[in-house]
């Protein structure tokens, strides 16, 4: 089986690209000071200060061993390095080839193909690295930032098979730690035993089972209670996408817009799941739902889907994004920022949770339909923070995939007509220009669009005329 | 006896399927037979073989220990004579009949002669099997000169490597006027045919073979359109291969030049898989299904092949998309070589054939005195070929570039500009799993 490898890790955010690894891997490898020597290759780029070295990653599938006709490359088990052998090496260099990284290359001086072996376990270019760049560390390492925090919650899965949420609860414990109340409204999340069984509760912090229709306020008190108390109590929501969308949505939108200090993360699967799929008001146009049933008259649901995230976004919270367990690192990031947030107001994280039952696909296919759903613009992935006043995306994608490749994955869109599949074409555009355009342009801040230029004068002439009352000018003149 | 997984051939697909099989099935009794006596090693290795750069005991792909520890039952020295499709039954040539649940024809493919009259009757070499090339370095040891017939990957690998052992070479060309016409455009060809001139190999493109006399033992008069002759102490052909798949017996699965398979590897015949340069599959350009008889491809076929022979293909079938992505369904084959001589390096891929097309957009940097090429050919934004001789760029890079069908956008001039650069940093974003900032 496979196991924990070193690796050569790369941080190119650290890297300021001065190519001293060059020169120690060339010094090392062919006692030389010609660079061409060197295994690790500095990529530059002044345009957008980019630096980053390339280097071999070590494979665990690697193309380059299996395309060698001659034997000359093997994986070592027990280092997991992919050695050359020089006596075997036939300078074929289809193993060129395969690499998509520049992991393996031909060195037009020795004239043989070269590629980097961790100088046994202690690489020259990590030594030499000043900026932190390079590290050398097991690859089990890598993502060790979460690991030395608790898990909160009871192992195993009492949800569906395949189930994403099990994954997006553990995660969000684990990172907000121990001093929380959790309030989980009926849903999915309850019934993965988060409120319990039986007398026992299946996470290790408080929590408590409120209605559906006042999750937010129940939490507002209690955070405010704590308050009062002195104490700092991370007041925690896990929600389903009816309880925040559609039954919880006066008391959320009330907490929001009194800027209570809640972390309110919403799991969508686009439908109330755990009684039997119904449709909600974030079930997408055309899906199939036990309520919206396919047949000679109704194609699914006939309307489209609230988007939530954005309803919130104009509640003036500290903190709104959306975010998908198929990346992980920028789901934790998120999940800070929102943890950091809740201390000074509303934080609101919307996770994108596809149900294997309910959407009817595979059971281990959950990530990858998220990542299709993310590389299609279905979802995009987005923050909004008030104290910098910016929605970014955080996962740009610059060449989406088109969206039936993210819809024919999934069982409960199979029926679509071309028509219907077009109509949602037509909203994750209308939704992705009007993120984009919050994006470029900020929320309609008149002062910032003034400096900017992207508000005429004329046009604040007129907005005010409206806002006090009177009629704008064009108006006037078209009255005349 | 009987087997649940049956594997005809040794090289890379069968081995590649092998070890797919393993993952999905690891106790399912596995049987591959070879034909050759020998433990499993890779045609594309013969020619260095012939040119003594390497030892033919150091290039075998697997030991014995490997098929112990996997549990297969490999049968080597045995040809397969009959595929009962029906029956599900194989035959040996030592009159053994195996069962099978499943079967993987990975046979590769065997030379074909050029109908040149005499040709038959004359002692020839060519170059597929290990035996071959045994056979051609015993010859070589007491010829002066050799006549090789074929300007294709073979044949100038086999011109370099006899005439850096002392024999006096003359290559003559099959149907096409050109050195490695699959891969190079005619600039890059016309480099690297001078480099073989420069290096006193006779590769006169214009002239073709009339008729071949024997001679005594290995030697060869070789009479040439023109009215020349050559007389060689020894004659190697390399004028083109075919699928080995000549032993179906009741249904015969649909072929062409090769078995016509779809995107899992299955041929029109229930339980028959084919893979590697037998198998006539989808290519990623055109779109229809050809025969790209390379190395590359053989591996990532009998991955596919192993995968869907014990896996569940319905299951993937069902989320196509997913199928492709995962790697378990046959992308398309792209034509892609490498081809090094006398200190040399050179690569090809894609559409790299591609001249004067108002189509496609095509960038040429060349050097012939320090015999230097570059040639990028555009569609669009996307970049659909490229040959490189000489050239600092990574085959791999610029092969995923294409594969992957990287959008440039308005990066194609930086492209074209800085190809080591902009082609690394392509792939570092597009690498999955870097947060785009």
């Amino acid at each position: 089986m496979t196991q924990a490898y070193y690796t050569l890790a790369v941080h190119p955010e650290k890297c300021n690209g001065c190519g001293e690894c060059e020169i120690a891997c060339a010094k090392v490898k062919a006692d030389s000071t010609d660079i061409a020597h060197s295994r690790i290759k500095m990529l530059r780029n002044f345009k957008d200060n980019f630096f980053g070295p390339v280097v071999c990653m070590q494979c665990g599938e690697p193309t380059c061993v299996k395309s060698c006709p001659a034997n000359a490359l093997t994986k070592d088990p027990e280092t997991g390095v992919v050695q050359w052998h020089e006596d075997r090496c036939v300078t074929c260099t289809i193993c060129t080839l395969g690499c998509p990284y520049s992991g393996i290359y031909y060195n037009p001086v020795s004239k043989n193909v070269m590629k980097c072996d961790h100088c046994g376990g202690e690489p020259a270019c990590v030594k030499v690295c000043k900026p932190g760049a390079l590290e050398y560390m097991k690859n089990a390492d890598l993502y060790k930032e979460e690991s030395p925090l608790e898990d909160l919650f009871a192992p195993g899965l009492a949800g569906c098979m395949g189930c994403n949420t099990e994954l997006m609860i553990r995660h969000v414990l684990r990172h907000v730690g121990p001093d929380t109340v959790l309030a989980a409204p009926p849903g999915c999340v309850p019934g993965q035993c988060v409120v319990g069984m039986n007398g026992e509760c299946g996470c290790k912090v408080p929590s408590f089972h409120p209605l559906l229709t006042n999750t937010a306020s129940m939490l507002a008190g209690i955070r405010r209670f704590y308050k009062r108390k002195g104490r700092d109590v991370t007041c925690l929501a896990l929600a389903g996408d009816g309880g925040a969308a559609d039954v919880g949505f006066q008391s959320l939108s009330g907490a929001a817009e009194r800027g209570e200090e809640i972390l309110f993360v919403v799991i969508d699967n686009e439908g109330y799941m755990n009684t039997g799929m119904q449709r909600s008001s974030t079930t997408p146009l055309g899906s199939w739902t036990s309520t919206t049933p396919v047949g000679p008259s109704l194609h699914g649901k006939p309307r489209e889907a609230k988007y939530l995230p954005l309803i919130m976004l104009m509640h003036s919270c500290e903190y709104v994004a959306t975010a998908s367990m198929a990346y992980p690192l920028d789901f934790h990031a998120k999940i800070e920022k929102a943890y950091q947030a809740s201390k000074r107001g509303f934080a609101y994280v919307h996770v994108f949770s596809p149900c294997t039952t309910g959407w009817r696909f595979p059971a281990d296919m959950n990530i990858a339909v998220q990542r299709k759903a993310v590389e299609s613009n279905y979802f995009p992935l987005w923050e909004y923070e008030r104290s910098v006043d910016r929605l970014k995306f955080t996962y740009p994608i610059d060449d989406p995939q088109p969206l039936e490749s993210y819809l024919s994955l999934i069982g409960k869109f199979r029926h679509l007509s071309k028509e219907q599949i077009e109509q949602n074409k037509a909203i994750a555009i209308k939704r992705l220009r009007t993120l984009k355009t919050i994006a470029e342009e900020g929320l309609l801040d008149l002062e910032k669009m003034k400096t900017s230029g992207t508000w005429k004068v004329e046009e604040e002439d007129e907005l005010a005329a409206v806002v006090q009352g009177g009629m704008p000018k064009s108006h006037k003149s078209a009255a005349k | 006896m009987e087997t649940k997984y049956l594997i005809i051939g040794s090289s890379h697909a069968g081995l590649s399927a092998a070890d797919e099989i393993r993952i999905e099935d690891p106790d399912g009794s596995l049987t591959m037979v070879s034909m050759e006596d020998c433990l499993p090693y890779s045609p594309t290795v013969l020619p260095y073989i012939v040119s003594g750069k390497v030892a033919a005991e150091k290039i075998y792909l697997r030991d014995d220990q490997y098929f112990k520890n996997k549990n297969i039952t490999f049968l080597k020295g045995k040809k397969v004579v009959k595929v009962d499709t029906q029956a599900s039954k194989v035959t040996l040539d030592d009159g053994n009949v195996i069962g099978y649940e499943k079967v993987l024809i990975a046979t590769g493919s065997e030379p074909t002669l050029p109908p040149i009259p005499g040709l038959k009757e004359s002692k020839y070499h060519v170059l597929r099997t290990m035996k071959d090339a045994q056979e051609i370095n015993k010859a070589a040891e007491q010829a002066k000169s050799a006549v090789i017939l074929g300007t294709g990957l073979v044949g100038m690998h086999a011109a370099e490597g006899l005439a850096e052992k002392g024999l006096k070479v003359d290559v003559i060309r099959g149907r096409r006027p050109a050195v490695l016409p699959n891969y190079f455009d005619k600039a890059s060809m016309q480099m690297i045919h001078k480099v073989f001139l420069d290096h006193g190999i006779g590769c006169n493109l214009d002239n073709q073979v009339a008729s071949v006399e024997p001679g005594a033992g290995e030697k060869a008069k070789i009479v040439l359109k023109n009215g020349n002759a050559i007389d060689a102490d020894m004659l190697v052909v390399g004028t083109g291969v075919r699928s080995r798949m000549d032993f179906f017996t009741n249904v015969t699965p649909q072929m062409e030049e090769g078995i016509l398979v779809d995107d899992m590897m299955r041929s029109s015949v229930e339980n028959v898989w084919a893979a590697g340069d037998v198998a006539q599959a989808l290519d990623f350009f055109s779109g229809k299904k050809e025969l790209n008889a390379i190395l590359p491809d053989a591996f990532e076929q009998g991955k596919i092949a192993g995968a869907s022979m014990a896996g569940n293909p319905e299951a993937l079938a069902a989320v196509e998309g997913l199928c492709k992505e995962e790697g378990f369904c046959y992308n398309g084959g792209v034509s892609m070589n490498t081809f090094n001589f006398y200190g040399n390096r050179s690569f090809a891929v894609g559409q790299s054939l591609i001249e004067d097309d108002k189509d496609y957009v095509i960038d040429v940097h060349a050097d012939v005195d320090s015999c230097f090429y570059q040639k990028f050919v555009f569609k669009g934004n996307y970049l659909v070929g490229a040959i490189g001789i000489n050239s600092s760029l990574d085959p791999g890079v610029i092969m995923n570039i294409i594969r992957r069908k990287v959008n440039m956008k308005d990066k194609v001039g930086d492209f074209i500009n800085h190809p080591l650069n902009v082609s690394r940093r392509l792939m570092w974003d597009s690498w999955r799993g870097v947060a785009k900032v």
